[in-house]
């Protein structure tokens, strides 16, 4: 591809393109649904479209405010992010890292720019005594699903273990995906992940700061790996469950 | 360190696996080495292993000789470790993880008796070459010393001397002199895990090793530089065996250098 | 007696490049794995890699900024980037200026409220440059930040316009940055192209006011290109 002439013709196109938008009639998309889109792109004109999420309002028109996936939602424009990393949400279930002890609690990595603190009240249903080893109990280095019960606008995190399913998770493997293909890898209602625990026999625990902790047989656990890397690289493609299915059946399984 | 992640490193090896699902001796793919690939340099080689991706680059300059040596020239070795490729990576001085690197890459070609210094002098006694060469990667998703030592090696192999008249450099112009190296020194550095050997670690293995051993090899298994790293002490059967595997895959790296 | 005459007539470029034409672009998103988003974007022979990591923890405290993330900015040329002598590495006096200007080249397109108390590092890094390297890394930057996830009202795109005699030059290469048979001049300009506003502007030499206006109208219409690319090279890395 000659890139000179390109250059002089995307100018040339730009400018046609351009002078086209003037006769288009008002409220009209410029883009499809699942389209992707730069930071600045145009996506619509005039005042019926309403700009969602990831984009912004410039006098008639509806700018992309982030690298993203055009999505409609009625008369509501918004982009689906494509990466980032995860920002923490309240109410959100995530897999953290103990780093650090002390006389309060527990101080956790999240996999974001703001580590959380788990606090003595909030670690087990249990009753813990005043002084007692708190290590014991989660110890510098373990990994636990929690839930975020609170986040300051200064962004600090507070989390509990005290709810169903929350615990320490022992063995297994912790990997880690970009963010925002969580609802992906998890699916609709949890059919994706549950499609792959089926044929990995492995435990799948997803958390929704983009950590994955993963427990079985070694083959079966890196069957499950190589699935999940999969849905994060194809999570934009339509088709994606046929695929991954069949990427499954053609990995079968090998049973313990 | 998460004893953890540890833990189920070495169960996985059990398995004959590892966390990319590669045996114990497998390097990544892909493996390549390509060279001439910084035209500013006078000699210049990329060297790939995975997601790893290493540039070195030549600069020669001309000076007094060291004392000492009056009639030789001189090498170089520097590793900036940038932390565009890591994130853990700060800006700053080298610190002691890029000495390290250097020094041992240094070593390896040094110590080979590869090149002959005494081809670095100009003029007896006034002016020699030094030959410089700077490391840097691109990504470092594991394995830098084994990707450092390489591209140092490739980008040695494929230099070309610019013009140089009494004792300036016309960069620009391009003589077709080369360096001629005897033999081509290889570096390949061997992990423990467990009671288990490993070669090209990637990121989340090399934290886990309890010893590792860089040795550096000639084309006919000749030892010429040996690192051993790691917290925990290595036998001398570990050191032997370690020793073996370096050397055999430092034949396979070696057909890799254009 | 001869007397020397100067004609002051630019006549052509090297390699038959028109005036308003740009070198060669190859434009590459997702290059570095470990980065948080990456980018790598080559201009004739000025290639230059943009890697973000962030946002993430800012220390010392005393940097964090409580109502948003802040936007910091390394630029460096390896050791064998220069096709004279070796450039010692730690970077120098110009290298920090002009880390210190592509912050703001950047910043105006990026939006880190959502971030406070946190900071997005971009390390820009090239391995070979041949003249228009700070545009160059600028514009692999805005790739690198778009690719990362951040929230940017447009991309910044930029390249080096320049004077040489009395013609206006769009993408300066050596020879001309060097050009001595007569009046030069080397302006670095950044925009937000969807935006037309100016985020960098630096110049070097003599120009007349005319002449900047003709420069900035160039520079406008390079930039539109570039962001043709930009775009693009993001596009591409999600493609199927």
């Amino acid at each position: 591809m000659n890139q000179k002439e390109n250059n002089e013709e995307n100018t040339m196109e730009i400018e046609q393109v351009q002078k086209q938008e003037v006769k288009v009639a008002p409220g009209t998309l410029l883009v499809k649904e699942k389209d992707i889109v730069a930071p600045g792109e145009r996506l619509a004109q005039g005042f019926e479209i309403l700009p969602g999420m990831g984009t912004y309002r410039e006098k008639e028109h509806i700018v992309a405010g982030r690298l993203g996936l055009v999505m409609l939602d009625g008369r509501t424009i918004k982009l689906i992010p494509l990466s980032g990393r995860y920002l923490p949400k309240k109410h959100d279930s995530i897999i953290a890292k103990v780093v650090d002890v002390n006389m309060n609690g527990w101080r956790l990595e999240t996999n974001s720019p703001y580590q959380a603190m788990l606090s003595i009240k909030e670690a087990t249903a249990q009753f813990i005594e005043r002084g007692a080893d708190l290590t014991q109990f989660y110890e510098i280095g373990d990994y636990i699903i929690c839930k975020i019960v609170n986040v300051t606008s200064q962004k600090l995190v507070d989390v509990t273990m005290r709810g169903p399913g929350l615990r320490k998770l022992k063995n297994g493997r912790v990997i880690e995906v970009a963010a925002n293909k969580v609802p992906r890898i998890i699916g609709k209602q949890g059919s994706m992940v549950t499609m792959v625990k089926d044929a990995t026999k492995c435990n799948i625990i997803v958390g929704q700061n983009g950590l994955i902790w993963i427990e079985g047989q070694p083959e079966n656990e890196l069957m499950a790996v190589q699935s999940i890397k999969k849905i994060q690289e194809e999570s934009h493609m339509s088709g994606l469950t046929e695929r991954i299915k069949a990427h499954l059946e053609k990995n079968a399984a090998k049973s313990e | 360190m998460n004893t953890g992640e540890k833990e189920h490193i070495m169960k996985l090896l059990q398995f004959n696996l590892r966390l990319d699902g590669r045996k114990p001796i497998e390097f990544r793919k892909p493996l390549k080495v390509e060279t001439n690939v910084i035209k500013t340099a006078e000699g210049s080689a990329r060297v790939t292993i995975g997601e790893t991706v290493v540039l070195a680059g030549i600069k020669v300059e001309v000076m007094e000789p060291f004392p000492d040596t009056p009639n030789q020239g001189s090498i170089m070795v520097g590793v900036e470790l940038l932390p565009m490729s890591n994130p853990d990576f700060e800006l700053g001085p080298p610190g002691i993880q890029a000495i390290e690197l250097a020094r041992v890459v240094d070593r390896g070609i040094r110590e080979s008796k590869c090149l002959d210094f005494g081809k670095l002098c100009i003029i007896p006694g006034e002016r020699v070459w030094n030959i410089v060469i700077d490391i840097c990667p691109i990504n470092d998703s594991g394995n830098l010393f084994d990707a450092a030592a390489l591209a140092a090696v490739a980008a040695l192999k494929s230099m070309t001397f610019p013009k140089q008249t009494d004792g300036k450099i016309e960069y620009k112009e391009k003589t077709n002199k080369k360096l001629e190296l005897s033999d081509l020194p290889i570096s390949v550095t061997v992990l423990k895990i467990g009671d288990l050997f490993v070669l090209d670690p990637c990121t989340e293995e090399e934290p886990v090793a309890s010893g590792r051993l860089t040795a550096c090899s000639l084309s006919d298994g000749t030892l010429c530089a040996l690192q051993k790293g790691g917290d925990e002490p290595l036998s001398a059967e570990d050191i032997m065996a370690m020793v073996d595997l370096s050397v055999a895959k430092a034949k396979e790296l070696r057909k890799l250098i254009p | 007696m001869q007397l020397k005459v100067n004609k002051m007539v630019y006549k052509e470029r090297l390699l038959g490049r028109k005036f308003d034409e740009t070198r060669q672009i190859i434009a590459k998103v997702g290059v570095i794995p470990r980065a948080d988003g990456s980018a790598y974007f080559r201009i004739g022979n000025t290639w230059a890699y943009a890697a973000v990591y962030g946002p993430r923890n800012l220390h010392p405290k005393f940097l964090q900024d409580p109502s948003k993330g802040i936007l910091r900015c390394n630029y460096n040329m390896m050791p064998f980037s220069s096709s004279g002598e070796r450039v010692r590495p730690g970077g120098s006096r110009r290298s920090k200026e002009i880390s210190l200007v592509t912050v703001k080249a950047l910043s105006p397109v990026l939006d880190l409220n959502e971030y406070p108390n946190s900071v997005v590092d971009v390390f820009i890094e090239l391995p070979e440059t041949e003249a228009g390297s700070r545009c160059a890394g600028i514009t692999a930057a805005s790739m690198a930040l778009a690719d990362a996830g951040l929230l940017m009202k447009d991309l910044v795109s930029a390249v080096s316009v320049g004077r040489v005699d009395d013609k206006i030059v769009v993408d300066l290469d050596y020879s001309e940055e060097a050009y001595e048979d007569g009046p030069v001049a080397d302006i670095p300009v950044a925009m937000m192209p969807n935006h037309n506003t100016i985020t960098l502007l630096q110049m070097d030499g003599l120009v007349s006011k005319d002449m900047l206006k003709e420069v900035l109208e160039k520079a406008k219409k390079v930039c539109i290109q570039l962001y043709d690319i930009q775009k693009n090279a993001l596009k591409e890395k999600y493609k199927v």
